[in-house]
């Protein structure tokens, strides 16, 4: 039986990316499917009835949600090419450790930082800050998170790779400046160099487009 | 073959310890516990072992700390082959997962709104952790237990959390019984497991640890 695979997924989301830059570098085939999230399809709310949310991978019309989740699910199925996750079980947990330390402790401080003023930003900046420096010492010494080659960290850490950068000249912040983090800026470089990742960044002029959106949407409300 | 060497750093109150508590005991492990007197000042063995997040449970195996609870139990499952936690296939490890992620991510964070909340707020967070055991009933469907006839994965990362539902219930009034039956019918069967009966802390001491935690946060 012939394989199907699709994407649920979001042009701008960096989750999203998450699960197309995956495929890519395992070198699996898949039909990509847009959603839009200010009116989500009936097709998005039956395949994520719990969260609603993008990114959902349909393999052969089984459904699998939560980027990270998704992840470790085509490195399980799709055992071609370089893995995902190391072999060695405490190797896989140091990976989700880190994976889940970027989406629970650097993107959100990041993301508050951008949308809030004073001492909210202030504090944010802080937090992001300290969670930055754990990672510039976490990529020490290594091309990539996952040594070599791309692995689950790396991809959870695209955001800080390629929007952070677009958001923080959008809101006049400096988030991963080569002085402050040498390791982490040659990384995200490195990363962004990767044809599995080239070929899935956004274009930034649309990516500029979306954010200032947002900053109206934020502001408006004052 | 030297022996494997397991240390559980603890805290007595922790629902996170106890699914590693579980994990172990249906693994058939031994290990030794060291308690963490979390209130009065944590040891320079858990600063080390978790720097980041400086938390319990943290389990260390030969030396080598693994932090983050479910990653623990993902940790040992991966180790030690028998009995499996999670499922054989690869989309039943991946609904697996997902359920293990939205427990972690809706309910302690939920059940915390509840006792630290009051009036109009508590009734808000009453329903909504309601809502959240309600998701997970139909997540169970007609099986036993999250993993389907067997014990496994899903229902460790839970039935730790169990261990303050009590509490919930005494400060929301609320019984999960009559709320959530299916939720009350899992909980009674997984407490026949002895992995489970020996690692659950007493529920009345938890209630009364959490009535400490509302005294420190000035509610009353």
């Amino acid at each position: 039986m012939a394989e199907e695979v699709q994407v649920l997924g979001s042009w701008a989301s960096p989750f999203s990316k998450r699960v197309e830059m995956a495929l890519k570098f395992k070198g699996v085939e898949y039909e990509y499917i847009e959603q839009d999230l200010k009116n989500k399809s009936p097709l998005l709310l039956n395949y994520n009835p719990v969260h609603k949310k993008v990114p959902v991978l349909l393999h052969n019309g089984k459904p699998i949600a939560e980027s990270l989740i998704i992840l470790e699910y085509i490195d399980d199925t799709w055992q071609q090419g370089p893995p995902i996750l190391p072999k060695d079980p405490y190797q896989r947990a140091h990976a989700r450790f880190w994976a889940k330390f970027v989406d629970d402790k650097c993107m959100p401080q990041v993301w508050k930082a951008c949308w809030s003023e004073g001492e909210e930003r202030e504090k944010a900046m802080e937090e992001a800050s300290k969670a930055l420096e754990f990672l510039e010492n976490e990529i020490k010494g290594k091309k990539f998170f996952g040594g070599d080659n791309v692995g689950l960290v790396d991809f959870s850490a695209n955001f800080l790779a390629y929007w952070c950068g677009i958001l923080a000249e959008l809101s006049g912040l400096q988030f991963l400046t080569e002085e402050k983090y040498p390791n982490l800026t040659k990384w995200a470089d490195e990363f962004c160099g990767c044809s599995f990742v080239k070929e899935n960044l956004p274009d930034k002029g649309k990516m500029v487009h979306v954010f200032n959106g947002l900053t109206k949407a934020y502001t408006s409300t004052v | 073959m030297a022996k494997d060497e397991l240390v559980l750093l603890d805290f007595c109150w922790s629902p996170f310890s106890v699914r590693v508590k579980v994990a172990l005991a249906e693994k058939g492990l031994s290990y030794e516990v060291k308690e963490e007197d979390l209130m009065g000042g944590k040891s320079d063995l858990l600063l080390q072992s978790n720097p980041i997040y400086e938390k319990v449970p943290v389990l260390l195996h030969n030396g080598k700390p693994i932090v983050e609870s479910t990653n623990i139990v993902y940790y040992i499952d991966e180790t030690w082959d028998s009995p499996q936690l999670l499922p054989t296939s690869s989309y039943g490890r991946s609904r697996a997962r997902f359920w293990a992620d939205f427990i972690d991510k809706k309910v302690f964070d939920a059940g915390c709104i509840i006792w630290k909340s009051k009036g109009e707020e508590l009734e808000v967070a009453k329903k909504e952790f309601i809502d959240i055991l309600k998701k997970l009933e139909g997540a169970m469907g007609d099986h036993d237990y999250f993993g389907g006839d067997k014990f496994g994965f899903v229902d460790i990362v839970l039935i730790g959390l169990s261990s303050w539902f009590f509490a919930y219930e005494k400060y929301g009034g609320f019984e999960i019984e009559i709320e959530c039956p299916k939720i009350g019918a899992w909980i009674k069967k997984c407490k026949e497991k002895e992995s489970v009966a020996k690692a659950l802390p007493n529920p009345q001491k938890v209630y009364e640890f959490v009535g400490m935690l509302r005294k420190m946060h000035g509610i009353e």
